[in-house]
């Protein structure tokens, strides 16, 4: 279990990064390298070129730009979970930060690298899909925009051309007294998720006015339950409500594999988004 | 080929408290380095695909599996392995508390489990079971059920808190 | 003297290497001129091959060489591997070649070795060697086995029995014939693997000088494999030595033969240098013996009150592609049968079938976690069917105290008839009730259940026949510097042998306990030894540590008085010193180092009159029969019923394994053990496809116990001494694993009773809960 050989680089600008892009082929790019190194130790990847992000100047970092949170893609996990400004604006991304890994990988594991690999139950895209992320990437053909709705094309396949990297994470949190929650259900703490669903909730005087849900692992990539998120507006927030809202999340498609049924996760899809609606409804609620 | 893509590059890096230069190829990892290059074999390699624990280290005080970082990477970092933790013959409160406690039986994970405690225990002094249960989820034993490790890292985790 | 060191809580000797990283394993060892090894492993699960392409590999720089079976040489292409034990009942005694001939039968078989200058070179040339192979239909589930359909596992096999293994004893259709009730019961055990956090590791040195190879094993029985290596070697004893350096856990699949050691014993002789093979977690996986399935149809007879007449069934049991550990996992599944119960009448037979996995030997407890559980689940069985307390069919059915020792009517694999020596099986489930809060938990469980919350509680008993011989070889030597050299054949894998061991001799000895020099496990060097496994050691190097103590301490007392014009009546030995006692009147003293020193003179001296030189012993004494531990654990769970999650709350475990040497260390064994079982019941499972091709190759999918899942663990101890060794031991190593299943999936099942389900298999998981919650509750919209 040793990688294979490649050529390594690593670019200190985004312009060297550009440049570089524009004359490689066969690459990957290493970030954080908790998903990547496994595959490459294992060689289940073997690229000709291992582009290192980590050298490159200003990818990472958390700064509040008007109404919106603009998180580098190279920002580390356990910065986020540390961060004041997350802890504020985007609680619910801390609640599911929690349930990333263990505080080992967190420390090198970044934002950016969990959305690029996109597994299906990983709780980061998750979150930036729940949270309507805008998403920026760069290649040489300069910056383009890409709304977190439309990032994953497939299983596991973002958005993003070969010779493109993820810069930068756009969030506007929502405004004004909201409940939010994130749970998921996995074999052991730190594993996968089998299904982990996150949820934000806006409740004025016992009715819901604004609720967005996101479901991973259930299927081949996250998605957002909008069904359910229109349906849910106008109604008491009662354990009717999250209840049907449970249902619209069991008939949803979903995966199965050699571990795990679609059945099962078409149930805990229901049963975490009961529950999470109900958390958020109290938070919302709440003092 | 170009100068540029030769797959060997000349690290600078400081290894329990001790600089090193070497040239490395790049496509070891941290753990294979330490163990082939400088011989500091106190370092394991349970998995090497990130999941066992056993080749936890420090970089820059933080702890990391080495076996997901290259060699490369660590190249002006500071690192601290299992060897650098006792002052000469004496042990640190963690190394003395794993003995108290019986918290090692073959001894392969143990040098992972003790720098994951290092660490989480220097940022959190005073955690209580459930916090270092969390902190040690990441590192497998097949001996001790786990339960004296528990032990040994609250007692230190109590210690370190009543001393501060 | 009172006791210093038997009996109390001694840290560990071991510890502090490992606490520094000064620990050896096989992999810290580095000799000059040492090449690397990486071995081609099969990928498909049944196949002939058709030819092997090497020579792309070979052009690698930094490749000094490639084997298929044909490069070894003669003899080795057709001369396959033996059975380390051989038996009778086997009635295909199939085992590999060294590296696949002409058929590759299971995932992980070795198919050719590339020895280079560092492993990513060996690795590098493995993706290069082109096999040929034309796929062969497989068997993946031993279930299907012998079905008339059935695939041949090997080409030109008529069958896939390997043999079969037989429980029987009592008049079983009298008890069936009589019994007022009968109930039957199917499951299926899954047991994966030992995943020692260290895996597999070799390095063969071979010394032309001396004609003699070094092999550095990760081995848990030194002295077996060079028996096995001498004999296939056709070479003697002394050409080969095995040493095993530290060892990072063993759990079973470390003590058996496996092809790679000897591929490169072969090689570093042919290349005369040596060369290491570090067996990678993905070979791992499937390269390195597991314990795999087991089917159980089982009936039982019983009188009203629960009282057992009789059991009997059949067992399909898989063992794996070859069938390099002979019988022993089928033996030990089925002699343990009766447990802890006084059993009148048992039939079983099992089948052992070949498959086209991985192949098998014991993993922590070997068979009997697999008897423990199907006996307990006969317990479960009846208590439901009859509608009674699970802790009261179990006392009715204890062998009582009175009893001892008890013949069970069955045989061992030795062809003894089994004995229980000693114990008190009531007691033990009493303490561990006690302790768990069994009597008031009926009105937690309902309060629990009112708020929609399901809580269960579970019991298993068992006992575990520990500390089988012959022996193990001990000697204890003073040094003229007064330091004593203790050396034991036994190869410790973690268990503490160092610190109880020196327990043992600094207190017959008189001496203190870090006085002791350790030395174990390295044939060239130490007595004979036979393997760490089954709960053995203690049992054996225990005795034969006290005995070997005991000879030196006469012989040192007897030299004293002499020395010191005394009687040896008059003599003590504390620390070292021997000296006249306070009652003698006498002021004298001589340490047994000046004693060594006499009894090993250089040129210019003489041994004393009457003695021989070194005041040294070795002794084998070991247990006279089988001691029996014996345990009873309760487990409290609480399960979610919208997700199938369980919870462990509780896990109180009441253990008696004789005499304790160092409860601190029986205390580690137990829990650790116990995990082990945990992850039986719940977590580990290594799936494969119906082409029979392993889909749990790391360990996000395969999972092992971790300490977030854990339980907080009591353990209580009863402390019934063997008669069969002075020492009054018994072993420790299992006791926690054999039990820990049912007492888990019992809990599970009494959560989950106001729903009617019963889980039988194990493990089980969240998702499978859910099914069974799913299945009940149609069933009862059904009726």
């Amino acid at each position: 279990m040793k990688p294979g050989r490649f050529t390594y680089h690593d670019p200190t600008t985004i312009d060297e990064l550009t440049g570089l892009l524009a004359s490689l082929e066969d690459v990957k790019f290493l970030a954080g390298g908790q998903s990547l190194m496994p595959m490459l130790n294992m060689r289940f990847t073997q690229p000709d070129h291992l582009v290192d992000l980590n050298g490159i100047d200003g990818l990472a970092g958390i700064a509040l730009n008007g109404a919106a949170l603009e998180i580098g893609a190279m920002t580390r996990q356990a910065t986020l979970m540390k961060s004041g400004e997350i802890a504020e604006h985007l609680p619910v991304m801390q609640a599911a930060l929690h349930w990333v890994g263990h505080f080992q990988t967190r420390y090198r594991g970044t934002i950016g690298g969990s959305l690029c690999h996109l597994d299906p139950s990983a709780e980061l895209p998750l979150i930036a899909l729940l949270c309507d992320a805008e998403l920026t990437v760069v290649g040489p053909e300069g910056e383009r925009s890409v709304a977190m709705g439309d990032w994953p094309l497939a299983y596991m396949m973002p958005n993003l051309s070969e010779q493109e990297i993820l810069k930068l994470i756009s969030i506007t949190p929502w405004g004004g007294h909201h409940g939010f929650a994130f749970e998921e259900i996995s074999r052991r703490r730190g594993d996968f998720a089998i299904v982990g669903v996150g949820c934000q909730l806006a409740v004025e005087n016992g009715s819901i006015t604004k609720a967005a849900i996101a479901i991973g692992g259930a299927d081949q990539v996250p998605y957002r339950l909008s069904e359910a998120e229109a349906a849910l507006i106008g109604q008491p927030a009662s354990e009717e409500t999250f209840a049907a809202a449970g249902e619209v999340a069991r008939q949803k498609d979903a995966m199965s594999d050699a571990y795990i049924t679609a059945a099962y996760r078409q149930r805990l899809a229901n049963v975490l988004t009961k529950r999470t609606l109900a958390a958020a409804a109290q938070r919302a609620t709440g003092e | 080929m170009s100068e540029q893509l030769k797959d060997t590059r000349d690290i600078t890096v400081t290894v329990n408290g001790k600089s090193y230069q070497e040239a490395v190829e790049t496509r070891l990892h941290l753990a294979d380095f330490l163990r082939l290059q400088l011989k500091l074999t106190g370092t394991h390699l349970g998995c090497e695909h990130g999941v066992c624990g056993a080749c936890t280290i420090l970089v820059d005080g933080e702890a990391v599996r080495s076996c997901l970082m290259l060699a490369v990477q660590a190249n002006g970092r500071e690192v601290t392995t299992i060897e650098g933790l006792a002052d000469g013959e004496e042990l640190s409160p963690i190394q003395e508390a794993f003995s108290e406690h019986h918290a090692l039986q073959c001894g392969f994970c143990t040098s992972g489990m003790i720098m994951s405690l290092t660490a989480f225990i220097e940022e959190n002094p005073g955690a209580d079971e459930a916090a270092i249960r969390e902190a040690i989820s990441g590192n497998i034993c097949r001996c001790t059920g786990y339960q004296s490790i528990v032990a040994a890292g609250v007692a230190v985790a109590a210690k370190q808190a009543g001393g501060s | 003297m009172g006791m210093r060191y038997f009996g109390t809580s001694v840290q560990r000797q071991e510890d502090k290497k490992f606490l520094m990283g000064q620990g050896r394993y096989v992999d810290d060892i580095e000799f000059v001129g040492m090449l690397h090894g990486a071995f081609l492993r099969a990928d498909i699960a049944h196949a002939k091959i058709n030819g092997i392409d090497t020579s792309a590999a070979r052009e690698i720089p930094g490749v000094h060489a490639v084997y298929t079976l044909d490069d070894l040489g003669d003899p080795y292409p057709n001369k396959p591997m033996t059975t380390a034990y051989a038996s009778p009942l086997l009635k295909q005694t199939i085992c590999q070649h060294l590296l696949a001939k002409d058929e590759v039968c299971f995932v992980g078989q070795t198919v050719a070795l590339v020895v280079a200058e560092s492993r990513h070179i060996a690795e590098d040339a493995l993706s290069r060697i082109v096999v040929d192979y034309e796929p062969l239909p497989a068997v993946a589930d031993c279930r299907n086995a012998l079905d008339a359909d059935a695939p041949a596992t090997h080409l030109g096999l008529d069958s896939n029995l390997v043999g079969n293994f037989y429980g029987k004893f009592g008049d079983i259709d009298a008890a069936f014939a009589e019994a007022s009730h009968t109930f039957k019961v199917d499951f299926h055990e899954h047991r994966g693997g030992g995943h020692a956090t260290e895996c597999r590791n070799i390095i063969a040195n071979y010394d032309a000088g001396k004609d003699e190879t070094t092999v550095y094993l990760t081995t848990q029985a030194p002295f077996l494999i060079r028996r096995l290596m001498a004999r296939y070697f056709e070479e003697d004893e002394s050409k080969i030595r095995v040493i095993c350096p530290d060892v990072g856990g063993g759990f079973g699949p470390k003590n058996g033969p496996y092809a790679e050691e000897f591929v490169l014993a072969i090689v570093s002789k042919q290349l005369q240098r040596p060369v290491k093979w570090i067996e990678d977690r993905r070979e791992n996986f499937v390269a390195t013996n597991q314990q795999g399935d087991q089917m159980w149809h089982m009936e039982i007879a019983c009188e009203d009150d629960g009282k057992i007449l009789g059991a009997r069934g059949r067992v399909i049991h898989d063992m794996g592609a070859y069938v390099p550990y002979g019988l022993l996992l089928p033996a030990t599944s089925v002699f343990p049968l009766p447990g802890p119960y006084a059993l009148p009448a048992l039939d079983v037979t099992l089948d052992a079938v070949f498959t086209n996995k991985t192949c098998t030997s014991p993993v922590r407890g070997a068979g009997r976690p697999n008897a423990a559980y199907a006996m307990e689940r006969l317990i479960e069985t009846v208590a439901r069917g009859l509608k009674l307390d699970p802790a009261d069919v179990r006392r009715r059915n204890f062998v009582r105290k009175d009893q001892f020792p008890y013949t069970t009517g069955g045989t061992l694999p030795s062809g003894d008839p089994a004995v229980y020596d000693s114990g008190d099986f009531h007691s033990l489930l009493d303490m561990a009730l006690e302790n768990a809060g069994y009597e008031d938990f009926k009105e937690r469980q309902a309060a629990a259940r009112q708020e929609g919350r399901y809580l269960g509680m579970g019991i298993s008993s068992c006992i575990e026949d520990t500390g089988f011989g012959p022996y193990e070889g001990v000697k204890v030597k003073v040094q003229p510097s007064g330091k004593v050299l203790l050396q034991t054949g036994a190869a410790s894998q973690g268990q503490g042998h160092q610190t109880v061991f020196s327990q043992i001799v600094a207190e017959e000895l008189g001496v203190d306990i870090d006085s002791i020099v350790y030395q174990s496990a390295d044939t060239g060097t130490v007595p004979h030894g036979v393997a760490t496994a089954g709960s053995r050691v203690t049992a054996n190097a225990g005795p034969a540590s006290q005995a070997a103590a005991r000879l030196v301490r006469k012989k040192a007392l007897k030299l004293a008085a002499e020395v010191l014009e005394i009687d040896e009546d008059d003599l003590e030995i504390e620390d070292g010193i021997v000296r006249a006692t306070a009652q003698s009147g006498r002021n004298v003293n001589i340490s047994l180092g000046d004693l060594s020193f006499k009894l090993t003179p250089l040129m210019n001296g003489k041994v004393p009159d009457g003695f021989e030189p070194e005041l040294e012993a070795t002794s084998f004494t070991s247990s006279t029969g089988v001691p029996h531990a014996s345990g009873s654990s309760v487990a409290e769970v609480e399960v979610d019923v919208e997700t199938g999650e369980v919870k462990l709350v509780n896990y109180v475990i009441a253990h008696d394994c004789g005499k304790m040497i160092n409860p601190m260390l029986v205390d580690g064994q137990i829990i650790g053990g116990v995990v082990h079982g945990i992850g039986n019941a719940l977590f580990e499972r290594m799936v494969y496809d119906e082409n029979a091709q392993p889909m749990s190759m790391n360990y996000g999918e395969y999972l092992l116990p971790i300490a977030t899942e854990m339980p907080p663990f009591e353990v209580l101890h009863q402390e019934t001494p063997s008669p069969h060794n002075e020492l009054g031991v018994k072993g420790a190593g299992e006791g926690g694993t054999i039990p820990a299943a049912n007492a888990i999936i019992a809990a599970i099942e009494n959560a989950l009773e106001p729903f009617g389900v019963v889980v039988n298999d194990h493990p089980v998981d969240p998702q499978r809960i859910c099914e069974l919650l799913d299945e009940a509750q149609a069933r009862s919209g059904a009726a």
